[in-house]
């Protein structure tokens, strides 16, 4: 295999990863505004990802040094073409970014309030762009001879997009709740439980919905049709399986449900994708393929060898740092830091 | 070419208000370890309130550091996506480790150090802290070695219209990387010692807290003189590799126009006319630009316009002259704050050793205003840096002007010039707000207590978690 599509797959690693870890605590941050019913419920739920959800930002951050590095330009026709939705990406993340470590600093109920919303926002923008991100991908971007892309709002904003956008919202938030109901005990916990089990069936439309529209709207299926219809038909089957974890209150199960589902829908975007990291609708023949997009043979062979050495180290401190935080929270005996 | 204006002001301001915070947290990082190293050794709970008073402090800037730095990774790609392809092989590769290696580490522990005071056997929970400070001088190691790339352009070819990697070694042995990460690290060694130094000058003039905050200036003042030590010989060297790598920057940084007389004086104060190409009114130091330049009291140094004819004769037609005013001033005002700094920390000291620091009020007032003396300095250093380099993005290899995103409007890039300079302004007046709050707070007057020992019957115990 050659080394560029190895970074490919890493890239789609890093970005299932970034979804299936920040996506529940994007959850938990809709949740402070849906679940909880008083400022102590505010704060054990923001506590459920304190520890974690800093690290958990870093593997977008590291998906797009990687792209950087490796498919330059990839990163150079993505950013530069998604301007403003990324404009709009990075005011939600800064305001996120700061509002968990703010919001316990001030006195004031109106410095708390303003900061609840900002974890609001913030928690909800993001997984809707990243799913208008993704879907639009696939489904093609105007890209010219020069790998540039100029891109109207129909191109970012049509009904398949907007379906993509909301999928991952309230997927996500599912992810979230069945995350908090992991972490929390008693009334919060069972709440969360409830809440979970009404979300369900319209998480579930989306769901279906958006791999209907995939199928309408993208030649995902038939470039890979093969790959895809037996992974969408996985994801369907695991999302059955939900239900019956979730009558069950099998927490831990659940939650690891709602996870392969974002996973396999993170990795049929990249299997959508390939041969190409980005699908050009003005001529099939600007198409950048993963080889167009690499970087030199050399750098990717360096790259590689730092990957392979750095990421089983990362993945082996995260893991401990879960571990460190095993614990559920009760709200009534610890410390909360936000 | 509106646009390369606007992508050049949004580099400049979002990089330069980033970069505020970068420096504190560096420095505060190590201050805080050392403190909680300390407590861990002698078991003195004085100093675990130090490292909790000043912690408070780091997270709130280690928070708006972080969110600020992820517009820096990306504004590459958004504002600058000809020069990303253009570089993206070799100047990526160091962004990407930086977040392997670096910001995982950083942001993985410091959440376990803030959340696991009570979790963690207390030896485990100090290395996280020394684990957070490693992964933020790290992290100035990468993002330099990228800088240093764009300064003096190292293991690459030029092959499919591309700079290409071809040596990683020569990349991370860039000379132009060893000079400027030792300058960058003790400055920001420096920005955190200042801001415990002056908090605590505060205190001490108030006669509140005495013991608490002269040990809290004790350590700060120690590691503030290292660190302008460490400031002034690495920027020795640093002046030293501009000479003969950069001798467009040194030229005007010194306003020299025509090649120096030898032995070269050193210009303090000048008046510049760009226009005339000249520098009238100087205040010159004798034999100083020659010691600068060669570590000896003679030779001559080059002048921008000799220097200019070499780069049209190399490079074709143009102008090569970066903005001569801003990178003479920016260079001086840096120096002045640079040994200002020395000098504070060394009399400092000097007043804590013949035990009369808390008598010497208008020292102490001195030492508050220092607080800004090293943001100064960053800031200008920075300027200097960035600004002498012009006309190119990648020193000879690429102009700036042609590193913009072709498909990007200049209304695009003032919309989110806007939009990013109002959410930095309410950063920044958020965080004063803050400190001076925590500043006035002062440290908890009881000891630290173990909440997860309370028992939530007692009074107290339930609602305490309740803020």
């Amino acid at each position: 295999m050659p080394l560029s599509d190895i970074w490919f797959i890493l890239i789609a690693v890093l970005f299932t990863g970034f979804i299936f870890l920040e996506g529940f605590d994007f959850g938990v941050g809709m949740s402070t505004k849906f679940l909880a019913r008083n400022d102590l419920e505010k704060r054990v739920i923001i506590n459920t990802i304190g520890p974690v959800w800093d690290a958990n930002e870093v593997w977008l951050i590291t998906a797009g040094g990687a792209m950087f590095a490796a498919f330059p330009h990839w990163y150079a026709t993505v950013f530069s073409g998604y301007y403003l939705p990324f404009v709009v990406l990075l005011l939600a993340f800064i305001i996120r970014g700061v509002a968990f470590e703010f919001r316990g600093k001030g006195d004031s109920e109106t410095w708390v309030k303003t900061w609840d919303w900002a974890i609001f926002i913030g928690s909800i923008l993001p997984p809707f762009l990243f799913g208008v991100f993704f879907t639009s991908l696939i489904q093609g971007l105007p890209i010219d001879a020069d790998m540039n892309m100029y891109a109207g709002f129909t191109d970012f904003v049509n009904v398949y997009t907007v379906i993509g956008g909301l999928a991952f919202v309230v997927l996500t938030y599912l992810h979230g709740l069945l995350f908090i109901s992991l972490k929390t005990e008693g009334e919060l916990r069972s709440r969360a439980n409830a809440a979970a089990r009404k979300v369900y069936a319209l998480a579930g439309s989306f769901l279906i919905l958006f791999m209907v529209f995939t199928y309408a709207d993208t030649n995902a299926f038939a470039d890979h049709g093969a790959i895809l219809v037996p992974l969408y038909s996985l994801a369907i089957v695991l999302y059955g399986l939900l239900f019956f974890f979730l009558k069950k209150k099998r927490e831990g199960f659940s939650f690891t449900m709602t996870g392969l589902v974002l996973i396999i829908i993170m990795a049929s975007f990249f299997i959508a994708l390939f041969p190409n990291v980005m699908i050009s609708t003005i001529d099939p023949a600007f198409n950048m393929s993963i080889a167009d997009a690499a970087s030199g043979d050399y750098s990717l062979k360096i790259m590689t060898i730092v990957a392979f050495t750095m990421v089983p180290i990362v993945l082996a401190y995260t893991i401990w740092s879960y571990y460190v935080f095993r614990k559920r929270l009760t709200g009534d005996k610890e410390h909360l830091e936000y | 070419m509106e646009e390369v204006l606007l992508a050049r002001i949004q580099f400049a301001s979002t990089t330069l208000f980033h970069f505020i915070f970068v420096p504190l947290s560096i420095g505060l990082a190590l201050i805080i370890a050392i403190m909680q190293t300390m407590y861990v050794v002698k078991k003195d709970e004085m100093y675990l309130k130090m490292t909790k008073f000043w912690s408070v402090f780091f997270l709130i800037n280690f928070a708006i550091g972080v969110v600020t730095g992820i517009i820096q990774e990306f504004q590459f790609g958004m504002n600058w996506s000809a020069y990303s392809r253009f570089v993206g092989d070799i100047f990526g590769a160091p962004l990407a480790v930086e977040a392997l290696l670096a910001f995982f580490l950083e942001s993985t522990f410091i959440g376990i150090w803030i959340f696991g005071w009570n979790k963690l056997p207390k030896k485990l929970h100090l290395a996280c802290i020394w684990l957070v400070s490693i992964g933020t001088i790290m992290s100035a190691f990468w993002i330099l070695a990228a800088n240093s790339f764009m300064q003096n352009p190292t293991g690459y070819v030029l092959q499919n219209g591309r700079a290409e990697m071809n040596d990683f070694i020569a990349v991370l042995t860039n000379e132009k990387l060893w000079v400027a990460f030792p300058h960058t690290v003790f400055g920001s060694f420096a920005t955190g010692a200042f801001f415990v130094v002056g908090v605590s000058a505060w205190y001490l003039i108030k006669k509140r807290k005495v013991e608490f905050f002269k040990k809290s200036l004790a350590i700060s003042l120690v590691v503030g003189m290292l660190s302008g030590l460490g400031i002034a010989f690495s920027g020795h060297s640093q002046a030293q590799y501009l000479m003969h790598e950069q001798p467009m920057k040194m030229a005007a940084a010194e306003g020299l126009w025509e090649d120096s007389g030898d032995p070269a004086a050193w210009t303090l104060f000048a008046k510049i006319d760009v226009e005339n190409r000249e520098t009238t009114g100087r205040i010159d130091i004798p034999y100083m630009l020659s010691y600068l330049t060669y570590s000896e009291f003679k030779g001559k140094v080059q002048g921008m316009n000799a220097l200019e004819q070499q780069m049209i004769e190399k490079h074709g037609e143009g102008s090569y002259i970066p903005p001569v005013k801003t990178t003479f001033w920016s260079f001086r005002i840096m120096v002045v704050t640079g040994g200002t700094l020395l000098g504070l920390a060394a009399l400092g000291l000097l007043l804590m050793y013949r035990k009369k620091i808390t008598e010497s009020v208008w020292f102490l007032r001195l030492l508050i205003a220092g607080i800004f003396l090293p943001f100064i300095g960053n800031s200008f250093g920075w300027i200097m840096s960035e600004m002498g380099r012009q006309p190119w993005v990648v020193n000879g290899l690429m102009k700036t002007a042609d590193g913009i995103s072709p498909n990007v409007s200049a209304g695009q890039i003032l919309f989110s010039l806007i939009s990013f300079s109002a959410i930095y302004t309410i950063l920044g007046i958020i965080m004063v707000v803050l400190f001076v709050k925590f500043i006035q707070r002062g440290p908890e007057e009881r000891p630290v207590k173990d909440v997860s020992a309370t028992d939530p019957f007692e009074t107290g115990g339930a609602g305490h978690a309740v803020k």
